[in-house]
């Protein structure tokens, strides 16, 4: 029973069921990484060793007493933005370090109510500002592949624990890339789901109109298992979608003859890590050679996405972290750090009198522009194809060398939130380095059964592969 | 681009010290600068975007529910009085 922290969901809760381990067992597993490359990884600010024994022991009783809950058992990591009763959720920052939330976020509920234990509260960077986890105030966390090159951000902490196999699975958020970069250089899948799929009631906002909370897994499969829990109108979050939430687990199959791909050579940048160009390229070429139909599109300049995220993003920010008084929870404003006062500052410069037209209401009509771009562009084809990220995870300390870091990190996935479209990180390879390659599929607003089943069948086709079987070295 | 930061780290309810403010300056010039490719972008003839879900009027059930109690309401903050968060005067005789 010694490999079982190394189950996917699927298998762990096929394990479960069958009675093969229980899930004191698969949280003392869990556990038992936790310590053995916590000290490495620095995946968690918060782990709840004594909270999962017990939950664990409650679900054991209740599979007894014929419970069959989708996720019964299963240990997650949390990233440390999502609010958890009864348990610390500091956002990564000092503000909110002795911060205990008197209720659960949505996301959290919904999990609950589904069977997972909570292992821990995953580390990012503080306030989900950044794309590498290096602007936590708990220290940064290191990539599992080679601790030291960074994991990604802003959900670093929840992938790196998947790819080290210290929680089962993981939950992120999304504003502009933080669950597809960071998966994308820890070498697991993450997926970003349409903006209002999933409730953001609970979540610490960052960006209320980009925030989009989703699963970091090992697998595809895994994947729709975790949305089909989270997806849904919540009417604690108006801006949740009525539509109806799909048995994604159940659908993964796809005739890939009939799908057309789309390929946009505006998205391999200048400057693009070479490796990851031909990685990327030769993906798409399995596809092909599988019948589907790559078509070159043409797709506005992704630089452009940089332009409007920063204004929309650090407007949004300097509005939600202006909540933050240090009177009725968390520290006063002095604990914030430097990267948070600075888009705290430029928010609030580009919503000041004077400054509106040039800024918010400017970048908020380019929005639309990359929003008309996008459906132009699905009109031709069903899913877009791309690099995740245009490159390789980078060494510790790389966000330091420029204020404009996270948003260069995620100029690729940058476009495509913008638009409040999904889209799903999956590994495909490794460079002579050693380090994780991903690539991301990106479909139109809730395509999120088709982006899984184009992305489970990559899984499918190239399972065999020698790289599939690589594991970090902690 | 020249920022005015004294101006608005009062808006941001931020203080700086004086190292900080020259470094911050200097920082968000440099931004604004980087972000100046928005201006080539025709946007003459196209609307704001606010948000991308085109939801319109969601409105809930006016239904009455157990809310935080007093107790857990207060749970996180660091001065209480007689059952109320204590907060700073705001009036300069206080």
């Amino acid at each position: 029973m010694n490999n079982l922290s190394s189950l996917s969901l699927k298998e762990s809760t096929k394990g479960l069921k069958e009675k093969k381990f229980s899930a004191l067992e698969l949280t003392k597993a869990c556990l038992g990484q936790i310590k053995k490359v916590e000290v490495k990884v620095n995946a968690f600010v918060t782990i709840c060793e004594n909270e999962a024994l017990e939950e664990a022991n409650k679900a054991d009783k209740k599979r007894l007493n014929g419970s069959n809950l989708p996720l019964l058992g299963v240990p997650i990591a949390i990233k440390d933005n999502f609010s958890t009763s009864g348990i610390k959720t500091t956002a990564s920052s000092k503000v909110l370090e002795n911060y205990i939330p008197p209720y659960d976020a949505t996301v959290i509920k919904k999990l609950k109510e589904a069977g997972v234990i909570i292992i821990g509260k995953t580390n990012m960077d503080a306030w989900a500002h950044g794309s590498s986890t290096e602007t936590s105030d708990f220290g940064a966390t290191k990539n599992p592949w080679n601790t030291n090159h960074l994991p990604g951000g802003s959900s670093g902490g929840s992938a790196a624990s998947v790819a080290a196999n210290e929680a089962v699975a993981a939950i992120g958020s999304e504003t502009a890339g933080s669950i597809r970069q960071p998966a994308s250089w820890c070498g697991v899948v993450g997926l970003k789901p349409t903006y209002g799929r999933v409730s953001r009631y609970g979540l610490i906002a960052m960006a209320s109109s980009l925030d989009s909370p989703g699963p970091i897994t090992k697998t595809v499969e895994d994947s729709a298992l975790i949305l089909e829990v989270l997806a849904g109108r919540d009417e604690m979050d108006a801006s949740t979608s009525p539509l109806p939430v799909g048995d994604y687990s159940q659908n993964l199959e796809t005739d890939i003859k009939k799908l057309r791909i789309g390929i946009s050579d505006s998205y391999f940048i200048a400057g693009i890590d070479q490796e990851v160009e031909t990685s990327v390229r030769n993906a798409i070429g399995k596809l092909e050679s599988l019948g589907a139909k790559i078509e070159t599109i043409k797709l506005f300049d992704p630089k452009y996405a940089i332009d409007v995220y920063t204004i929309i993003q650090r407007s949004e920010v300097s509005s939600n972290l202006a909540r933050y008084d240090g009177i009725r929870y968390g520290n006063e404003r002095d604990f914030f750090g430097e990267e948070a006062k600075r888009r705290i500052m430029l928010g609030t410069f580009a919503l000041s009198s004077g400054y509106y037209d040039q800024y918010y209401n400017k970048a908020s009509k380019v929005r639309s522009v990359i929003i008309e771009d996008f459906k132009k562009a699905f009109e031709k084809v069903d899913v877009i194809i791309a690099p995740t990220s245009p490159s390789l995870a980078l060494p510790v300390g790389a966000s330091k060398q420029s204020v404009m870091f996270g948003e260069i990190a995620d100029v690729l996935v940058e476009p495509s939130s913008i638009a409040g479209l999904p889209g799903i990180n999956i590994p495909i390879g490794f460079s002579k380095s050693n380090l994780p390659i991903g690539m991301q599929i990106m479909g139109p607003q809730f395509a999120e059964q088709l982006i899984l089943q184009v992305a489970n069948q990559y899984e499918e086709t190239t399972k065999e592969e020698g790289w599939r079987k690589k594991k970090p070295n902690l | 681009m020249k920022f005015d930061i004294h101006h608005i780290a009062k808006l941001a309810n931020i203080s700086l010290k004086k190292d900080e403010k020259d470094k911050l300056e200097k920082q968000l010039e440099d931004t604004l600068d980087y972000i100046s490719n928005l201006n080539k972008v025709n946007t003459e003839k196209t609307s704001p975007t606010d948000h991308v879900t085109g939801l319109l009027n969601v409105v809930r059930e006016d239904s009455v529910y157990p809310s935080l109690s007093q107790e857990e309401a207060l749970k996180n903050t660091k001065e209480v009085k007689k059952g109320f968060f204590k907060v700073k005067g705001i009036l300069k005789n206080e």
